[in-house]
């Protein structure tokens, strides 16, 4: 019984945050089934907090990250990139797509993901749009890049940053160990892309480029100096996450944000959303869901091994998205050592580019809602999905296996 | 006769060009653009695939408001480029759906290979080529840059 209770909260608090009802928000859901769960004894008060224990780090190093993002936007970050991009492209699509991979490369490495769907992806669009070249292979990059270029840093992904506080490396060892993933995965998605969009790719013309732009030179000093306090900050003993914050501080101070705007850049219903869905998650693992789960992933640090655990990461990401992905396998996973933990990470990062959605669940849902909407005729992005996810599962995993060796 | 010709960003201006030239002064022309809305939505709701987060929408003007402007600014310069009075036309749906409704009650359709630049069936890029497959009407078929030569056509070794 108390299997079923677990299994239902959870499947309910995933389900709203797919359906995205106003008269059930996922933070609600998620939070009251965790307090259903604790009052019927299926979880129990030790469990709870144990689990909110290991979790909140991991909550306030994303709030800072989500605050540091958006101080970014305000400095005019993210225009400055247009401008350069279309700079850069000097009137080519070809350069341009160029442009558009360091770009979102380096946003999605530093700022995270959420940065690259929510905020440079318009700005791409709106670059190709104006500088009158097709903006089908440069949306579809930046879109890919989201989720395969957030393999490098423990910032560029919640998912790593859960992985990054249970895998006990540093933060300099994660990012050695994925460097190679990493360019992998960038060089299959600028091949496939490339050869995909031959056509669109092709053409140079005089566009209207625009002037240079004015570069947020403060945002991006700060920027940069976080990411240099990530480095030395394990070895000098500090957590990571007081690095973030003090970037996200000084941004503010400098910016002087109104404070409910401050508020509301570090998503307070998103962060309830995941301590909510973690401590559920806990509380289906310990009423069989974990035992479930180790019986599918393999352990070991072969190569066989590694290439298993991406593989049903990636399976499990595509049926229920990244986040509850990550919750369910990493518990599994964690005393099994950093190489399968990164594996996990190569599956459930790079597993859910086969939909523009995050997972098969969410776009069936949205088919079943939106039957008639042409707007979620996704044939073209699917298809460039099963090109790059399969062969980015294989080669950066394989990557992975080799960094392990000589890392 | 009634005319519609199919404008795209990459070979629009190669498309009027050879409009211009070819079609004669009795054609009613219609300069045609269609935005596809798929794009707009994977630019501006990508937010929707991040399960839990709720961000607000960035400030600026939404895609779908960038590509209208855009659109009717390319058909604008268009119509300037082909130097004679022609109606416009700015869709947004499906590429290819929305070009075929255009063509309902038309007598021709002008359009331009966006494929590779050699005699090969991959000059033709695949909305291109479903338009001209089902197109309802007579089609006029462009380069949108000279035609390259007969030497660009790949044979097999026996045959060169």
């Amino acid at each position: 019984m108390s299997e079923v209770l677990a299994l239902v909260v959870l499947a309910a608090s995933l389900l709203a945050a797919i359906a995205r009802w106003r008269w059930a928000p996922d933070w609600a859901v998620a939070a009251l089934g965790a307090l259903l769960l604790l009052s019927v004894g299926v979880l129990s008060g030790s469990g709870a907090r144990s689990a909110l224990r290991a979790l909140g780090p991991t909550v306030g190093f994303l709030a800072a990250l989500l605050v540091l993002a958006d101080g970014c936007r305000r400095a005019g970050m993210f225009d400055a990139l247009g401008s350069v991009m279309a700079l850069g492209s000097r009137g080519s699509s070809g350069r341009l797509l160029g442009m558009v991979f360091l770009v979102a490369a380096g946003t999605t490495a530093v700022l995270s993901l959420d940065a690259t769907i929510v905020l440079l992806t318009p700005i791409v669009f709106a670059t190709a749009a104006r500088l009158r070249a097709n903006p089908r292979p440069h949306v579809y990059a930046c879109s890919h890049l989201a989720n395969s270029a957030s393999l490098l840093l423990p910032v560029s992904n919640l998912t790593n940053l859960l992985a990054f506080q249970a895998s006990g490396l540093s933060f300099t060892r994660f990012g050695a160990l994925m460097l190679l993933p990493w360019l992998v995965a960038l060089a299959i998605e600028w091949l496939v892309l490339r050869v995909s969009f031959a056509g669109e790719l092709r053409r140079t013309r005089g566009a209207r480029i625009g002037d240079r732009p004015e570069l947020p030179r403060f945002a991006l000093a700060v920027v940069g100096l976080t990411l240099a306090g990530f480095v030395v900050s394990s070895p000098l003993g500090i957590a990571p996450v007081w690095v973030a914050a003090a970037g996200a501080l000084v941004l503010a101070i400098r910016q002087r944000p109104r404070p409910l705007e401050l508020l509301r850049a570090a998503e307070p219903m998103f962060l309830v959303f995941v301590l909510a869905l973690g401590v559920v998650v806990h509380g289906a693992s310990q009423h069989g869901l974990s035992s479930a789960v180790d019986s599918l992933v393999p352990r070991g640090s072969g190569l066989p091994a590694l290439l298993a655990v991406a593989g049903v990461s990636a399976v499990v990401a595509n049926l229920l998205n990244n986040l509850p992905a990550t919750l369910i396998i990493l518990p599994v996973l964690a005393g099994s050592g950093p190489g399968s933990v990164l594996a996990m990470l190569v599956g459930v990062n790079v597993g859910p580019n086969l939909t523009y959605v995050g997972s098969l669940a969410t776009l069936l849902w949205r088919r079943i809602v939106h039957a008639h909407d042409q707007e979620t005729d996704m044939g073209e992005f699917t298809r460039l999905g099963i090109r790059t996810v399969v062969p980015i599962l294989l080669a950066s995993t394989g990557a992975l296996w080799l960094a392990l060796q000589v890392v | 006769m009634r005319v519609v010709v199919w404008i795209a960003e990459d070979t629009w201006e190669g498309c009027v060009d050879s409009a211009g030239a070819l079609l004669g002064d009795d054609a009613e022309v219609t300069l045609l653009h269609v935005s596809p809305s798929d794009l707009e939505a994977v630019a501006a709701r990508g937010g929707a695939r991040l399960l839990g987060r709720h961000p607000p929408p960035p400030p600026g003007p939404p895609p779908r408001v960038i590509a209208e402007e855009e659109a009717h600014a390319l058909l604008e310069a268009a119509r300037g480029r082909l130097g004679r009075p022609a109606e416009i036309s700015a869709r947004r749906g499906k590429i290819e759906r929305e070009v075929l409704a255009a063509c309902g009650g038309a007598d021709l359709l002008v359009l331009a290979r966006d494929g590779e630049p050699r005699l090969e069936p991959g000059s033709i890029g695949p909305r291109t080529r479903f338009v001209l497959d089902h197109a309802p009407c007579q089609v006029l078929l462009v380069w949108p840059e000279p035609p390259p030569g007969l030497d660009t056509i790949k044979l097999p070794p026996h045959l060169r």
